[in-house]
């Protein structure tokens, strides 16, 4: 009998065994498909998402993002504070301790020289790092032992979470990367393809722009993950082909940015082979209201700048009737389904930071109408409103898209409603987001009165965002057109909260200033017009189990965690 | 012709320099940036730096003489140094490409099999299936085979292939399981099995494109054959008593040949050029799906070389095409 | 004696409209028209690409829908969404509740525009380039090589440069509509005449040594009548299948172009574009792809079918057969 019970608990705890820890490499083989494919898997030498994302299986930081946008430790044992002494007073200085014993996949152990490296690359002179951004101001990296690393700033840094931190930022190797600083990085094509990291996978082969073999990474901390011995992460067709592998034909497991539309979601879905998971970050899809005149009878250097104030567009009453006319709820049904919903935040998410402004939300054409009438905007004979002599007139300009488009034909009816002549244009992405100088299409020399596309921020701080409505940031021809501040805003009180806001670390103040910015650009002057929240939307078969869609850090954060569920 | 052949390579040198520049300063003229693919997270002066450390700033032509330099001197030398060891172009820099920071040539390398096994089968496909039904349509015009042949080649070639590509895509890969929408590069044909795999994954594309190939070449073989079926000579030869075989094959055939062989012609380079809709439609990711990616993303030094490469070849075919004339038709002489 | 030959050739001239540009002496193009109506294919052909033409140009002022409506209402914009045909919508909706008729009857006048002009163009500089090239040695090496060159130039780059530095003075200069409709013709035009030009050269070459160009260069006939006599009408049957593939290549052309942004604005509808949108709807609204993809293949069908007829028609050893 009391051999019985034994073998009895011995089996349960075997059972138990098999279903939580299951073996590395248990699972077998996991197809991934990203449609727009890696072209390399150093992030430092590309910011572009799909080569992030894909390299977030191979390298990690010290810490990443979950999927609530909280910070948790990666390569380090805990995320550095005041209160547990890892993060200075002044906010000068951030200690990180490495996890023990950590190795890279060839075996050889991860020191604090190899991060102190990873800051030395970026940061070496023409490089050209993509993620430059993250290591600005500080002052030295150091390493007091082998699994310590103080990073000291030039100033108090209210956010010290951007070095080392999220898949922009990862640790790369130093013995592999040594040879490649600055203008020598291009040279290294066999370590910027198949980087050595400490993420559950390692490279087997990579075609450019095509396919990533990877392999379960053998010295990877949990010995018991990942569950997939080997993956695929396959690139190419747009996003409709992608949701349909893994909806219909079942080909692959999961697919990511599959934005299809919402006709196309139902009936993907009611096939039975996959779902879609969603979440919502701080996408935001806009109108930028352009408050300098495009007109082309100015002369080439004068158009679209602070030189000349826009005829129409200045008066905030026109600009708030254009808003309140718009039906976001509609928008949000034709194009996105479950992977958008109405805003009128320009800082939506995390919660610290969004404003409650919900004022825009129900469309208020009768509204939109007074305000026009009330502000002397009347009707002419075309029925196109006029006032002193100057007619709404609107030529809106977006990059194409079909979403777009169809956006783009439903605000022209409301505006037509509403008494303004709308011309639209659109725009090939790749010349709108260009920023070529040379080019008239550009979305930041903004030769158009109103124009729409997508924007968010890295991470789960808005300080570098807002900050972009700076008045300095205005592109003009002396800037070579580059600046954020696309709709050419500019308001002292806006600079000095931006200044306030730098110079701030306590939280809750600081989700104060940002709700009170992002008002003083949205809700109060009407500059920007949210329209939509757009999620992230991706395609998993129901047989993979572990997907928990991020949409602070990669979409691959927890590929460790994926398994094959039968 | 052995002279005619030369002087028209030696003087193919200075033309395709001309193509060349005219291509670099096309492209470079282009608007778009190689920034156009990077998030708009990344910020301005970001962006600046890494233009710069791609050299992407420097003036056009100091821009053109460097890749004249890398791709006749560094990239043929740095083969030499991989066959025979050598050290000739050790730490030159070669082409690199915006996109991938990695050599353009690595890239060419990886996307070509998928291209020639794909593309390059599809036009063998087409070619062998158009010319027969050319032939047989204009020997028995306005017959069944006739119309029909001339209906699919219209509707062949009316209907675009992305259109055409995903209706395949959705009646044999969604609705019957037959073939897979997505073809994989790294399939290595080992045994019959993953034989089997190739030819399935080939299926689709080859379809697509070889009806669209074989309608233009079918219509053109169509309409000479014709127009020489009316000729005197023929008249001529049925009289002598020929066969009607050797008649149509060798008499009308080789005099309807002339355009034919330079549709064919024009063709070849295309299959180095890949077939950009298509390609997409099934992600082959061949060198089309290379150049439509570099041309979105700026990549000046890809499209440069990979539109390059094809000027060449274009060049080739056509002087083949050239000298062919004359073997079909003696009269033609160029000297 | 002017007036009455006038009066004479104008009056067939009426019954045959299509073919009597191509054929002014009168008594010729009254056989070609008859050999043209026997000619079962081409005459079909004709009636329907009639009535194609005929619809496109009067339908708009029957169905008096707005293609680009879209009812501000969006309530009742999104109950009328991609409906099968009713009495109301006899082809449907799309995803914007737009009537698809009127996006038909609208988008098919632009896209036989575009078709039937950048065709004209490009098959008028193929066939000049190609003969002048065939016919003159000192002209051959430029005159190809050239179209060695376009044939290597990239077109997206090419067409992105053409909008960019002639698009805005085009379209300041004749107005938005009229100057996209000049920019993209122009530019499908230059841009595929190419394979034209080296056929019609390769026929040239060999027709040039035939013995009746040479008897009737051997009686003195200068090089522009022997050009226009002889070698001309030699070449029409690759110049029409040229032509008849031109159309269908300028149609989809025209749809990747708006699709890339260097076409009509975005809510302008044309055949191709109609096709290209209607791709994503392909499994849940099959007549989205069905209906503009079967006017662009009837249009198609036809011109080929009216090109056979013609070439026929105008082949004097057929003819009389």
């Amino acid at each position: 009998m009391k051999l019985k019970a034994t073998l009895l608990g011995a089996a349960a705890i075997l059972a138990m065994a098999g279903a939580a820890f299951a073996e590395r490499g248990s699972d077998g083989h996991v197809n991934v498909l990203y449609w727009q494919a890696p072209s390399i898997l150093n992030p430092y030498l590309s910011g572009g998402t799909k080569d992030l994302e894909s390299s977030s299986l191979i390298l990690e930081p010290l810490a990443g993002f979950d999927e609530k946008g909280a910070l948790f430790p990666r390569l380090a044992t805990e995320i550095p504070t005041v209160e547990n002494g890892g993060l200075a007073k002044d906010l000068t200085s951030i200690t990180w301790k490495l996890k023990p014993d950590l190795k890279w996949s060839d075996g050889t152990p991860v020191t604090s020289a190899d991060v102190k490296f990873s800051y030395d690359y970026c940061k070496a002179p023409d490089g050209g790092c993509a993620q430059a951004s993250k290591y600005e101001g500080i002052k030295s990296v150091e390493t007091p032992d082998a699994t310590t690393v103080v990073v000291t700033f030039d100033a108090p840094k209210p956010n010290p979470y951007l070095a080392f931190v999220g898949a922009t930022s990862p640790i790369i190797q130093k013995a592999q990367f040594e040879k490649c600083l600055g203008a020598a990085a291009p040279t290294c094509t066999e370590a910027n393809n198949g980087p050595i990291g400490t993420g559950p996978f390692k490279v087997v082969s990579f075609k450019t722009n095509d396919t990533v073999e990877l392999e379960a990474n053998p010295n990877y901390r949990d010995p018991a993950k990942p569950a997939f011995a080997t993956m695929t992460l396959k690139g190419g067709g747009d996003a409709e082909a992608a949701a349909r592998a893994v909806m219909e034909t079942g080909e692959f497991d999961y697919a990511w940015n599959t934005q299809v539309n919402p006709e196309l979601q139902t009936q993907m879905t009611a096939g039975g082979k996959g779902h879609f998971v969603n979440g919502f970050g701080t996408l935001v899809e806009r109108i930028e209201m352009n408050l300098t005149d495009p007109s082309s009878d100015l002369p080439e250097g004068e158009r679209s700048t602070v030189k000349h104030p826009h005829p129409i567009l200045s008066d905030i009453n026109v600009r708030k009737a254009l808003s309140m006319a718009i039906d976001r709820q509609a928008l949000v049904d034709v194009g996105y389904g479950t992977a958008g919903q109405p805003t009128c935040n320009l800082v939506p998410a995390p919660e610290a930071y969004a404003s409650d402004n919900t004022g825009c939300l129900k469309q208020d054409m009768a509204g939109a109408k007074k305000l026009l009438d009330d502000a002397g905007w009347k009707p002419g004979a075309d029925g196109i409103r006029e006032k002193d002599g100057k007619k709404l007139h609107i030529l809106f300009q977006t990059s194409v898209n079909p979403v777009r488009q169809d956006f783009q034909s439903l605000i022209k009816s409301w505006w037509t409603d509403l008494g303004v002549d709308v011309e639209l244009k659109s725009v090939d992405a790749s010349v709108f987001f260009g920023g070529d100088a040379g080019s008239p299409d550009t979305f930041q020399k903004f030769y158009a009165d109103v124009e729409m596309y997508a924007n968010n921020f890295d991470g789960t701080d808005p300080e570098a965002y807002l900050a972009g409505y700076k008045c300095d940031k205005i592109p003009s021809p002396a800037t070579q057109w580059q600046g954020e501040n696309i709709n050419r805003f500019c308001n002292a009180d806006y600079d000095k909260l931006a200044a306030e806001m730098s110079a701030t670390a306590d939280i809750a103040k600081r989700g104060e200033l940002a709700k009170k910015m992002n008002d003083m650009l949205t809700k109060d002057s009407m500059t920007i017009v949210p329209l939509v929240d757009r999620g992230r939307l991706s395609a998993t078969s129901n047989t993979l189990g572990g997907v928990v869609l991020n949409v602070w850090d990669s979409e691959l954060w927890n590929a460790q965690d994926w398994t094959r569920t039968k | 012709m052995l002279t005619y052949a030369l002087r028209r390579l030696l003087l193919a040198i200075p033309t395709l320099l001309l193509i060349s520049l005219v291509i670099f300063l096309l492209v470079d003229l282009a608007p778009g940036s190689p920034m156009s693919e990077i998030p708009l997270t990344v910020p301005p002066e970001v962006r600046l730096k890494m233009i710069a450390a791609m050299g992407a700033d420097q003036p056009v032509f100091v821009r053109y003489v460097l890749w004249l330099r890398q791709f006749f001197w560094v990239e043929p030398m740095h083969q030499v140094d991989l066959l025979f060891g050598s050290h000739i172009v050790e730490g030159q820099q070669r082409i690199i490409s915006y996109q991938t920071r990695g050599p353009v040539f690595t890239v060419i390398g990886e996307r070509i099999p998928q291209t020639l096994t794909v593309i390059g089968t599809a036009y063998l496909v087409g070619v062998l299936i158009a010319v027969p039904i050319g032939i047989y349509s204009a020997y028995r015009q306005y017959s069944w085979f006739d119309q029909l042949g001339t209906f699919i080649a219209m509707l062949g070639y009316s209907v675009p292939t992305f259109f055409t590509g995903v209706l395949m895509i959705v009646i044999f890969a969604i609705k019957l399981h037959w073939f897979p929408s997505i073809y994989n590069t790294s399939l290595k044909v080992t045994d019959w099995a993953s034989l089997l795999a190739q030819i399935r994954q080939m299926a689709l594309p080859v379809l697509v494109l070889s009806l669209f190939n074989a309608a233009e070449i079918s219509r053109y073989t169509r309409s000479s054959m014709l127009e020489n079926l009316g000729q005197d000579y023929v008249r001529t030869a049925r009289a002598k008593g020929m066969g009607e075989g050797t008649v149509v094959l060798k008499h009308v055939l080789r005099n309807s040949l002339i355009p034919v062989v330079t549709v064919i012609a024009l063709g070849i380079p295309g299959i180095f050029g890949g077939a950009i809709i298509t390609e997409n439609v099934f992600k082959v990711n061949g060198i089309g799906a290379a150049l439509i990616g570099a041309i979105h993303a700026n990549d000046l030094p890809m499209v440069q070389t990979l539109t390059f490469i094809f000027a060449v070849l274009i060049v080739v075919f056509n002087l083949i095409a050239d000298i062919l004339y004359g073997v079909l038709d003696p009269r033609i002489r160029y000297d | 004696m002017t007036d009455i030959k006038l009066g004479e050739v104008s009056k067939p001239a009426r019954n045959a409209e299509p073919v009597v540009k191509l054929a002014p002496p009168r008594s010729q193009a009254r056989d070609i028209w008859d050999q043209f109506k026997t000619h079962k294919g081409a005459m079909t052909g004709l009636v329907i690409l009639c009535l194609i033409i005929l619809a496109i140009l009067i339908g708009p002022f029957v169905w008096q829908i707005d293609p680009a409506y879209v009812n501000p209402d969006a309530a009742k914009m999104i109950l009328g969404r991609n409906k099968p045909p009713t009495w109301a919508h006899p082809m449907g909706t799309d995803q914007l509740a737009r009537d698809l008729l009127a996006r038909m009857l609208y988008g098919g006048r632009i896209s036989l525009a575009v078709g039937a002009v950048a065709m004209l163009i490009s098959v008028f500089i193929g066939t000049g380039i190609g003969v002048l090239a065939g016919y003159f040695k000192r002209l051959d090496g430029p005159l190809m090589r050239l179209t060695d060159l376009f044939l290597a130039l990239p077109l997206l780059p090419l067409l992105l440069v053409l909008m960019m530095l002639f698009g805005d003075t085009v379209r300041k200069v004749v107005g938005p509509e009229a100057g996209t409709f000049l920019l993209i013709v122009f530019a499908i035009g230059v841009t595929s005449w190419m394979s034209s030009a080296r056929i019609v050269r390769g026929q040239v070459l060999a027709l040039k040594e035939r013995e009746f160009v040479l008897a009737a260069r051997s009686i003195g006939t200068p090089a522009r009548r022997l050009i226009i006599r002889h070698i001309l009408p030699n070449v029409i049957s690759p110049v029409m299948v040229a032509a008849t593939l031109g159309i269908a290549g300028a149609i989809i052309t025209e749809s990747v172009l708006s699709f890339l942004g260097l076409g009509f604005p975005p809510d302008f509808p044309t055949w191709g574009r109609l096709l290209y949108d209607g791709v994503d709807y392909m499994q849940l609204y099959p007549s989205r792809v069905i209906l503009p993809g079967l006017a662009i293949s009837l249009t198609v069908l036809s011109v080929n079918y009216i090109g056979d007829g013609l070439r026929d028609a105008l082949d004097p050893r057929i003819r009389g057969r």
